[in-house]
């Protein structure tokens, strides 16, 4: 394992290899300010998976005032007061404001900080180069520069709750003229408030992804090993390669909106403020001639593509994990792979179905509704594959195949939901309803968090080289089913029947809602979403324990413990730096489960194409760059 | 192992890393300039009439600047060109021009540009002290020509004091030459020289004005986007600049000495993000300046 092989081009036979002597770095080089990607991976797992369990607990404080609105919360709600201020929970009892905080940041927090690093940042970081047999990401100090500022990103978001009157509480969507107007006045500081402080926190993350988008694309295009040709790479690699267009490209217009909004509070600019706004009963004294209409396109400019920098990432993993399972080739690779392509491409042009109730017109109306339309192809194509690869496979339910596979029909639910909503006169009803919240938590939540679970279980034993316990694997994963299903899908009964997503009282004093659904009416509802979503939590503490447990006592395993196919595997495990002991080339596809009049019933990547196999298969000779 | 095809190209792609990571870092770029010119081109698309102001910038100046920035794109080209083939005093007279083209460039945005419209005023009119303040405006003579209506009244703060305090009932304003003369033809198009305010001086009531603000982003949708397009561009002057400084200082010549190629292929992609910068500047100034 000398990580100080130089590899050996043709090109240019190691100019400057002198200078690159290898030598041990200190503690602090190597697990924290580190440029090795399975350092920086791991470090944003890390942080991802703290700030997804925060803005769970924050959900799980709301679902208290939703279930029990006005009701003081025991315990915790006689502490909260003191970390987040007198002002946020009186006597227990959940203050307004506080919960329009734990709103907008429960969204913010959970996509950009939670899912958006682990999904992309993490897996990407960590698997990416292993799974193309490079030694490392091509820039290594902009890859520690943008997890960098992903943690002062963070640490801004974080701040927020501290200042007087508290985070952000204008929704994660930020929307104007609310969000240019609110935390404003004479109790605000200009900068140290909350919404501005969103504003702030933005800039960071968006440069983090920014950073690490053109260093994955660059790495995938230039860093491939030696016969990974395109149609070669996992499809987990695709994507990600695809995922980090949606970002480079999705991203920058809402930074611009940022930046505006940013202006709008802090130079007193009116880029979203129309003329003649009226705030309390009093003109707002500004120039106007803003429009609010506007930082909804820019936002959903990044906030559609950004549904799929959530999902993509995750039907990646569910991928790998659905091959190396059932023991057989992925069915429809190539409709895989374009399929994911035209996923990126057309979520660029969906964006306005978001904004089916401003009145945008007709014509513009039908063009979104198609393009939506359009894209649910793809996608269906992408599950259906999914679905067929399972059968005749010989499965093995391992945890990270029971992850998997339980994301198949949760992404189902979530992504045929949506086809109401993309229809203008079906969502013009169910706009803004708990049908909306249903929808997207099915996708993202038992969708993408189910598909980040497999991924955790599946590539431990190449991070730490032990396994995960199988048992505790199993105790996480029932309750957590079980409970994700128990809270979302009552949701799409409440909104139905008409129930408002931003409802402070959760609806109680809502008098249409003595509409009952299978016994209990829409605000009833709330008690077992509630109840559910606390057990739900407390059903992370066997993956707490186990995730952590297992990095020093897991059961020691070998390099390839699951008898994958792909690079990674060929690596040592954990990877010393610089990846690979013996420089991989690759001579076949990437899932070559069980071929006919072998020994074993999977074939890795790396082994040569033997000459029987040349007369079977079409191609003639391993494909070589 | 090594990460390869830092300095050579890979077979392949027939591209060096980092060549790939800049053309992809200014698709990016691209879509954030792309998303703040798509919301002037809305903001100005959605002005009532003579709500977006003409003739407020200084046209010379700005040609000028746009002069500086493309000379300085042709320089570094000159710097890349003079490191291929190993002439590393030419690389560094030439780095040291576009350096200080930068610099000239962004001191005059900073120290004269900015600060003259910090120290411009603008009074809106209510639209019923319109006709009070028909010699200023001279919206009968707009009306017959067809051009559409002034509703501001410009020039240069006499008492800046009026702007806090509320004691004071009345702003004087030495007036600029088209509302001191607004009947006159020549006043009916923007000047192309810039022409500073005269010594008319005009009182005008605070209670007919609508909102008066000195030429600050706050003051009109206008003034908003070119303070922030131009400040963002100017951050990418700047960082620009900082970046060649560093490639013109002693350190980046033992690189040189070590590898010429590799300083050659940074100064390549840092030229690319300038001729970007450039490019900008070069939808900025019609948009501002001209249009």
């Amino acid at each position: 394992m000398d990580a100080s092989t130089s590899l050996e081009t043709h090109h240019h036979p190691g100019a400057h290899g002198a200078e690159h002597e290898h030598h041990e770095l200190g503690w602090w080089r190597k697990y924290i300010f580190s440029t090795d990607h399975k350092v920086i991976g791991i470090q944003y797992g890390l942080c991802g998976l703290v700030f997804l369990f925060f803005g769970f607990c924050l959900m799980m404080l709301m679902r208290w005032q939703l279930a029990y609105p006005g009701q003081a919360l025991p315990v915790i709600g006689k502490l909260l007061p003191y970390i987040f201020g007198p002002g946020t929970m009186p006597d227990g009892k959940m203050a307004p404001d506080f919960y329009n905080s734990l709103g907008a940041m429960h969204g913010t927090i959970m996509i950009f900080l939670g899912i958006v690093p682990v999904a992309f940042a993490a897996f990407g970081n960590f698997v990416v180069p292993l799974q193309i047999g490079a030694p490392d990401m091509t820039f290594p100090k902009v890859n520690a520069a943008s997890f960098w500022a992903f943690a002062v990103g963070g640490v801004i978001m974080l701040t927020s709750f501290f200042v007087p009157g508290g985070a952000a509480k204008s929704g994660w969507t930020s929307y104007t003229p609310l969000a240019d107007i609110a935390d404003k006045g004479p109790n605000y500081h200009v900068i140290f408030s909350g919404q501005t402080l969103w504003l702030l926190g933005f800039i960071f993350l968006i440069t983090s992804s920014l950073l690490g988008a053109v260093n994955f694309i660059t790495t995938i295009i230039q860093l491939r090993a030696k016969g990974l040709t395109w149609m070669r790479l996992p499809f987990f690699v695709w994507a990600q390669f695809v995922t980090a267009f949606l970002l480079l490209l999705a991203f920058p217009p809402l930074e611009a909106a940022i930046v505006m909004q940013f202006m709008d509070r802090v130079a007193a600019t009116s880029f979203f403020l129309p003329s003649g706004l009226v705030v309390n009963g009093a003109a707002v004294s500004v120039s106007g001639g803003g429009n609010p209409l506007l930082w909804q396109h820019l936002f959903w400019f990044l906030g559609h593509p950004e549904v799929y920098v959530l999902i993509l990432p995750a039907m990646g993993i569910v991928a790998e994990i659905l091959a190396n399972n059932s023991r057989k080739p992925l069915w429809g690779y190539k409709s895989l792979v374009f399929s994911v392509l035209v996923i990126g491409f057309l979520s660029f042009v969906v964006w306005a179905h978001h904004m089916w109730l401003t009145g945008m017109g007709t014509a513009v109306s039908a063009f979104f509704q198609t393009t939506t339309l359009l894209i649910s192809i793809p996608s269906v194509i992408i599950l259906s594959a999914f679905f067929i690869s399972l059968w005749g496979g010989s499965i093995r339910f391992t945890v990270p195949m029971l992850f998997a596979t339980a994301f198949l029909p949760m992404f189902g639910i979530g992504g045929l939901t949506g086809i109401p909503l993309a229809f203008n006169s079906a969502d013009l009803y169910l706009h803004d309803t708990y049908y909306v919240i249903a929808h997207f938590h099915y996708i993202v939540a038992p969708g993408t968090i189910f598909g980040l679970f497999a991924g955790i279980y599946y590539w431990f034993p190449k991070a730490t080289g032990r396994k995960m316990n199988d048992f505790w694997g199993k105790v996480h994963f029932w309750p957590t089913l079980i409970c994700m299903n128990v809270i979302f899908l009552p949701m799409f009964l409440q909104g139905m029947i008409g129930m408002h997503r931003r409802w402070y009282d959760g609806g109680q004093g809502w008098t249409l809602s003595g509409d009952h659904v299978w016994g209990l009416t829409g605000f009833q509802w709330n008690t077992p979403i509630s109840w559910a979503a606390w057990t739900m939590g407390l059903a992370q503490i066997p993956f707490i324990i186990n995730f952590f447990w297992s990095i020093k006592h897991g059961k020691k395993v070998n390099d390839n413990p699951w008898e994958a196919t792909t690079l990674e595997w060929t690596a040592p495990s954990p990877p010393p730096h610089g990846n690979f002991v013996t420089t991989p080339i690759a001579y076949r596809g990437p899932y070559e489960y069980s071929l006919p009049g072998r020994d074993r019933d999977f074939t890795m990547q790396n082994e040569p194409v033997e000459p029987r196999e040349r007369v079977r298969r079409k191609t003639p000779e391993a494909v070589l760059v | 192992m090594e990460i390869p095809y830092t300095v050579s190209t890979r077979p392949d792609t027939g591209l060096w890393n980092a060549k790939v990571g800049i053309w992809l870092f200014l698709a990016s770029e691209v879509m954030l300039f792309g998303g703040l010119f798509s919301a002037y081109i809305f903001l100005r698309l959605d002005a009532p009439p003579g709500m977006w102001p003409h003739g407020l910038l200084n046209v010379p100046v700005g040609t000028m600047n746009t002069a500086i920035l493309i000379l300085s794109s042709v320089t570094v080209v000159l710097a890349w060109a003079a490191l291929k083939m190993r002439r590393y005093r030419a690389y560094w007279w030439y780095m040291l021009a576009t350096i200080l083209c930068g610099v000239i460039f962004l001191t005059v945005k900073l120290v004269y540009e900015w600060p003259q419209k910090f120290d411009h005023f603008g009074a809106y009119i209510k639209p019923e002290a319109l006709g009070k303040y028909e010699q200023y405006l001279g919206n009968e003579h707009a009306a017959a020509k067809g051009l559409p209506p002034r509703l501001e009244i410009t020039g240069h703060l006499h008492n800046r004091a009026a702007l806090t305090d509320p004691n004071i009932k009345e702003y004087e304003v030495y007036l600029d030459p088209v509302n001191a003369d607004p009947t006159n033809p020549a006043m009916d198009r923007p000047h192309f020289l810039y022409v500073p305010p005269t010594h008319k001086l005009a009182p005008i009531e605070k209670e007919d004005v609508e909102r008066a603000t000195m030429f600050l982003p706050t003051h009109s949708a206008y003034f908003a986007s070119y303070f922030t397009i131009t400040g963002l561009h100017g951050m990418h002057v700047l960082g620009g600049v900082l970046v060649f400084i560093y490639m013109w200082l002693p350190v980046s010549k033992k690189l040189y000495q070590r590898n010429p190629e590799h300083l050659a292929n940074r100064v390549e992609v840092a030229g690319l993000f300038w001729h970007f910068v450039d490019l900008i500047w070069i939808f900025v100034f019609p948009l501002f300046y001209l249009l």
